[in-house]
């Protein structure tokens, strides 16, 4: 069973409320951003803090003129944004002034979905959801709540759920995201990879990225570093069905069949064991059942992956080559968003092996150590025992999922077993477009007694809400403090900028109402939020006021590499790297990983892959006028020769159609080289279908709703979502 | 004197629109318009492809036909940099300048004057650089003065291969790309 230490339990709970003692060390020392921030200069005042647009948690510098939010600009002491902010960064001015926002509370006053509403007062709203969930926790027991929530704003909620009773807390960004390559990693290193990504690729000599998409996925420390790469001249390596922008800065760009990767990693290792270029002493040091993993790969010729990924042998030998060339200063980019095809965690262990292999985890332009600022916790009393365990995943039916598993509570949800769900609180994550197959969701909404949505736009989850609570944007409130696990450790305060146009509140004030209506008030004993931060950051020997003042502290580097004197232990059943894993065997799994060719689609149809755009953060920014300027509707990209089979140019509307018989909006076609022919790409997040969402209403094509089939990852219960065939039918008249 | 230029690294560029994102809160520019956009040229076949990915604004060319054709003098050279600057008050929104640009660099503003980039002159003026070279996430643009050669974009021209748009135009401009 997953070996779950104590000190990565901290390390992972860096951001919560009750987050004791964490990894790093406490420090007083900072370097000085002195020009006084919050300051007035010309009728202009600038207040730092970080930014929500994304989860990456940039620091920022907010301008505002004559009493308007005027612009946001990096802030230059935070190591995040190093001073530059990406263009969703850049564009949070239009997240305020959004006209699309939610205003005040609403009360559903008519069929689920049907979207008729009464506006009412925050305390009408809050009586009522305390009564509704006093009633849940009278007649079902506080564990048939649950909460689902992204990011960093959720986490009074999250405090206010386990002290209501329930262990059911999970966010897609698990089950729907990095899940895969958290536990790959985890199984071969015993660590994590950590967000933000504990990749050196400022310091690397080559970097090879895999379907990861890097400058059109926008995070932002990545995205400098890997300009820089780019400039200094380090050699990239794309392995991508799509010639991504990331394709286009490469010395070797790989067009790799779509659901192929684990085969292409086999061969570059078997590449690399077979010509002995890996490094020995790392690997006879560190490592732990090589042998068996170095037969393991006898027939992952370079020929023989030919066949599957349609990568041509001498290329496969020659990037392999490559990549030894420069270790340990090769990065194997782990991905972030890794839930492909159902093999997820054995393809991510694969990248994590090929990274052992090269002996870049814990060197200099590889993967660095980690660490953050001690920041104790506020004094609270402890959660209540939940009487009954968490149900997402019963019978460790998936046995290294480390996280809550959003799947699992929807699906507990449907049957009711192994006990009811009746209510959901969702926080700023639309879970209609977040999870596969809408209809499951849908159909778990209906089972409940109560869904309360809080966030800031009227989203489709919100559509099908009871009672729905509007939140203020992250330029208008308070947040919990940011103890950055990073390569810098940092202590990062956000604080309001400007007022919240209408009755938007913020999330520690909706979390410590609700307490008080519940009866949980010991557990927000905080007279309020800057009573809560001013005495968590005096014991990390800092004060709301300076912070206020600075929006940033910064603690010393510790050591980043082995050779520097960065712990070399690894939390395996081993302590090794484990090249062969005795725990994925005991547990009835491939101890190495193995490959299985992916299914394919009807004939005629494409493989349907999805990505980002680096002006949009999933659905979340449509409605914000200044990103949706910059790319206001997707468009499907098709092969330019498939598309002259297919009759279709540029421009030309169509409706795609999926293998279950799921129909998207209509969508531009983007005929295209820079895509192979047997599979398009949506970029994420359009095709919105809740009317309050005026200017993304119906605006392009919805991958999540062409997304029916999913492929669960037997070892962590992620939901491979790339396996989904389409077919692209022309629009009439249009 | 001194002559304002760009020079943009089109390898380290991603497209990633936080230049056009800035100029747009720095410049006011209104919701449906911008001063300067992204462009992606693509040679070859799949998958044996080049892209150029290139921040676009006006030029702000030495030889300017926006300026020559402006019946009113609204469209003028700036004393400072050589920068081509619309006076709004002067502008009669008669759109020859817009016809008259082979960047299609301008468009006529809600208000009724023509309107594009500025190269941010009144942060140069302060001694800051232009919105979108300051926010750039991935350090691809420089602003500077040709005429000094020890500037950043005098030595990043001497020293790498570099372009213009549509050079045939004869326009001359002062945006440069580093290939």
């Amino acid at each position: 069973m997953p070996d779950l230490s104590r000190r990565r339990f901290l390390r992972i709970s860096a951001a919560s409320v009750l987050a004791a003692g964490l990894a790093g060390r406490a420090t007083s020392a900072f370097a000085g951003w002195s020009e006084g921030s919050a300051a007035a200069k010309g009728g202009v005042r600038t207040v730092p803090t970080f930014c929500d647009i994304c989860f990456w948690k940039c620091g920022a510098i907010a301008h505002v003129r004559d009493g308007k939010l005027w612009k946001i600009e990096g802030n230059p002491e935070d190591p995040l944004s190093r001073g530059r902010l990406c263009p969703r960064g850049t564009g949070g001015v239009g997240a305020h002034s959004d006209p699309d926002r939610l205003r005040t509370p609403l009360i559903r006053v008519s069929e689920r979905g049907q979207d008729k509403w009464k506006s009412v007062t925050w305390e009408e709203a809050l009586e009522y959801l305390a009564s509704r969930m006093a009633k849940i926790k009278a007649d079902y027991g506080p564990e048939s709540m649950a909460l689902f929530s992204h990011g960093i704003g959720g986490t009074f909620l999250r405090h206010l759920m386990k002290a209501y009773g329930t262990p059911n807390i999970a966010a897609p960004s698990f089950a729907q995201c990095r899940g895969p390559r958290d536990v790959g990693f985890r199984l071969t290193f015993g660590d994590d990879i950590g967000s933000p990504e504990r990749t050196d690729i400022a310091n690397t000599e080559c970097l090879v990225l895999i379907g990861s998409h890097l400058g059109e996925n926008m995070h932002n420390t990545q995205v400098q570093e890997f300009a820089e790469a780019v400039g200094r001249g380090a050699t990239i390596i794309v392995a991508d069905p799509r010639f991504s922008v990331a394709a286009s800065k490469a010395k070797h760009y790989l067009p790799i069949k779509p659901g192929t990767d684990l085969a292409l990693l086999l061969a570059w290792m078997q590449v690399i064991v077979t010509e002995k270029l890996y490094d020995a002493d790392y690997v006879a040091k560190y490592g732990f059942g090589f042998d068996a993993f170095a037969a393991s790969l006898t027939g992952y010729t370079p020929e023989w992956a030919f066949t599957e990924t349609g990568i041509d042998p001498e290329t496969i030998r020659t990037t392999a080559r490559e990549m030894a060339k420069h270790r340990p200063a090769t990065l194997v980019h782990p991905g972030r968003h890794t839930n492909w095809y159902g093999d997820d965690t054995q393809r991510s262990r694969a990248v994590a092996l090929l990274n052992a292999l090269l002996g870049s985890w814990g060197r200099k332009g590889g993967f660095y150590q980690p660490s953050s600022m001690d920041v104790p916790a506020y004094p609270c009393p402890d959660y209540p025992k939940p009487a009954r365990p968490k149900l997402d995943n019963p019978g460790k039916r998936y046995p290294f999922a480390h996280e809550g598993l959003t799947t699992g509570i929807r699906e507990a949800t449907i049957t009711g077993k192994p006990y009811p769900i009746k209510g959901w609180m969702v926080y700023a994550t639309n879970l209609i477009s977040a999870l596969p197959n809408e209809a499951e969701t849908i159909r778990a909404i209906q089972a409940l007694d109560l869904l309360v949505v809080v966030d800031v736009a009227p989203s489709e989850i919100a559509g099908w809400a009871d009672v729905v609570l509007p939140e203020s944007v992250y330029l208008e409130r308070y947040d919990e403090l940011n103890p950055e696990l990073f390569r810098d450790p940092f202590i990062a305060l956000r604080q309001p900028v400007v007022d919240a146009p209408d009755d938007q509140k913020p999330n520690w004030w909706i979390a410590k109402r609700l307490a008080e209506k519940l009866g949980l008030d010991t557990y927000f004993p905080w007279s309020n939020i800057e009573s809560y931060l001013d005495t968590r950051l005096k014991g990390a020997g800092y004060s709301l006021a300076e912070l206020k003042r600075r929006g940033i502290v910064r603690g010393p580097r510790q050591p980043l590499y082995f050779e520097d004197g960065a712990s070399a232990e690894f939390e395996t059943p081993s302590r090794k790297i484990e090249f062969y894993s005795t725990q994925l065997e005991k547990a009835g799994f491939d101890p190495v990983p193995r490959y299985t060719p992916p299914e394919g689609g009807p004939a005629g149809s494409f493989r349907l892959l999805f990505g980002r755009a680096p002006m949009h953060t999933f659905g979340r920014t449509q409605t914000n006028r200044l990103l949706s300027d910059l790319m206001d509707e997707n468009a499907v990209w098709l092969n330019a020769t498939a598309a002259l089979r297919l009759g279709l140019k540029t421009g030309d509307y169509v409706r795609l159609k999926n293998q279950d018989g799921a129909v998207s909006e209509r969508v531009q076609v983007k005929a295209t080289q820079r895509i192979r022919p047997d599979c398009v790409y949506l970029v994420h997040g359009f095709g919105h279908t809740a009317k309050g969402l005026r200017r993304a209403y119906r605006k392009g094509a919805s991958d999540s709703g062409l997304i029916t089939r999913y492929k669960t990852d037997p070892l962590m219960g992620g939901t491979g979502m790339n396996v989904n065939f389409v077919t692209l039918e022309p629009v009439e008249g249009a | 004197m001194s002559r304002y230029a760009m020079v943009i690294d089109t390898r380290r560029c991603v497209g990633c629109m936080d230049c056009v994102v800035a100029c747009k809160t720095e410049n006011d520019v209104p919701e449906g318009y911008c001063r300067d956009w992204i462009a992606e040229t693509v040679h070859g076949e799949f998958p044996t492809l080049q892209m150029e990915i290139r921040s676009e604004r006006c030029n702000h060319c030495a030889e300017p036909p926006c300026v020559d054709c402006c019946p009113t003098g609204a469209s003028h050279v700036h004393e400072r940099g050589g920068v081509v600057l619309v006076t709004r008050d002067k502008c009669i929104g008669c759109k020859a300048c817009l016809a008259a640009c082979p960047y299609d660099a301008r468009f006529i503003h809600p208000e009724g004057y023509a309107d594009k980039c500025t190269f941010c002159i009144h942060r140069v003026e302060q001694g800051l650089a232009p919105a979108c070279v300051s926010v750039c996430p991935t350090h691809c643009m420089h602003f500077g003065d040709l005429d000094d050669p020890q500037s950043e974009v005098s030595r990043l021209l001497a020293s790498r291969a570099n372009h213009t748009l549509l050079p045939e135009a004869g326009t001359r401009p002062h945006v440069f790309y580093l290939t």
